[in-house]
């Protein structure tokens, strides 16, 4: 069955990969467009995350009539409901760096695959970032 | 005048449907900065890893269907880059998420949690844009 999701996983990663790059989000410069009201703005980003979004609800809402997902024993959703302080504080460091270079993790680990060397840069920098956090992180 | 925007629509409806696919096939989120967070952390390797595997083979199969290789961008130096990258890990793996597991997986299941983070890395990613503009530095 691992093989089975692993292949699941992989044609997912691929397709997302595909929409990044055909929604221009693997660009950084469409990013900082969208992002920065102070130029000419590019609102294509948000036809992007709307399309994205609206689609993902049909998937949840059809997976509730499932007892078990089709190549998995059970369905593993994050449980946590609580609005704390890591979550905005994280969430506020996530949109500096965002809004400083136009990358986020997918579009960063998806450019590595495009050989441009800056998302090699920012991607090992972000995996410098995540490991820190993973030294420093209260044990839960 | 808005038909400049059917490709950004089109691209967003296929990262939905790898979204719901991943949730309807292996019952899991397809967050990028999850999925990577698990294996830096040496938890199971598998599927997540072949889901970044497929990610960054996209822009190859790209190159092989479309012809060229797609835009990538970059205005930032590489000081910037460094700095950028690093709060963008600290900080997704901190807030639980990113752009897919916050911004498209949890406004899709309509979590508070997730609309508040959207809210806060969206805000700060505009503010910080706009400034950076405004004092020329990019």
């Amino acid at each position: 069955m691992m093989v089975l999701r692993s292949i699941a996983a992989f044609a997912c990663g691929l397709v997302f990969s595909l929409g990044l790059i055909l929604g221009g989000m693997l660009d950084p410069a469409r990013v900082l467009a969208f992002l920065d009201l102070a130029g000419v703005w590019n609102p294509s980003l948000l036809f992007v995350l709307g399309g994205a979004v609206c689609v993902a609800f049909a998937g949840v809402r059809l997976a509730r009539h499932l007892k078990r997902p089709v190549l998995d024993q059970a369905f593993a959703l994050p449980v946590a409901r609580q609005i704390d302080a890591p979550l905005v504080v994280g969430s506020c460091l996530f949109g500096l760096g965002w809004g400083m270079a136009g990358f986020c993790p997918g579009p960063a680990v998806a450019s590595v695959g495009a050989g441009v060397w800056q998302g090699c840069v920012f991607t090992a920098a972000m995996l410098a970032g995540m490991l820190l956090f993973e030294r420093v992180k209260p044990a839960r | 005048m808005l038909a400049q925007y059917w490709p950004s629509l089109a691209g967003g409806v296929l990262i939905g449907l790898a979204c719901a696919g991943y949730l309807l096939l292996n019952g899991r989120i397809a967050g990028i900065s999850g999925i990577m967070g698990r294996v830096l952390a040496g938890r199971p390797f598998l599927p997540g890893a072949a889901l970044l595997a497929g990610l960054v083979a996209g822009p190859g199969v790209w190159r092989v269907v479309a012809g060229v290789w797609p835009v990538v961008h970059v205005q930032a130096p590489w000081p910037v880059l460094v700095v950028a990258g690093f709060l963008v890990g600290f900080g997704t793996r901190m807030g639980s998420g990113c752009t897919s597991g916050h911004g498209v997986m949890g406004l899709a299941r309509l979590s508070p949690r997730s609309l508040v983070a959207v809210c806060c890395f969206l805000g700060t990613g505009v503010l910080v844009a706009s400034l950076f503009h405004l004092a020329g530095w990019r």
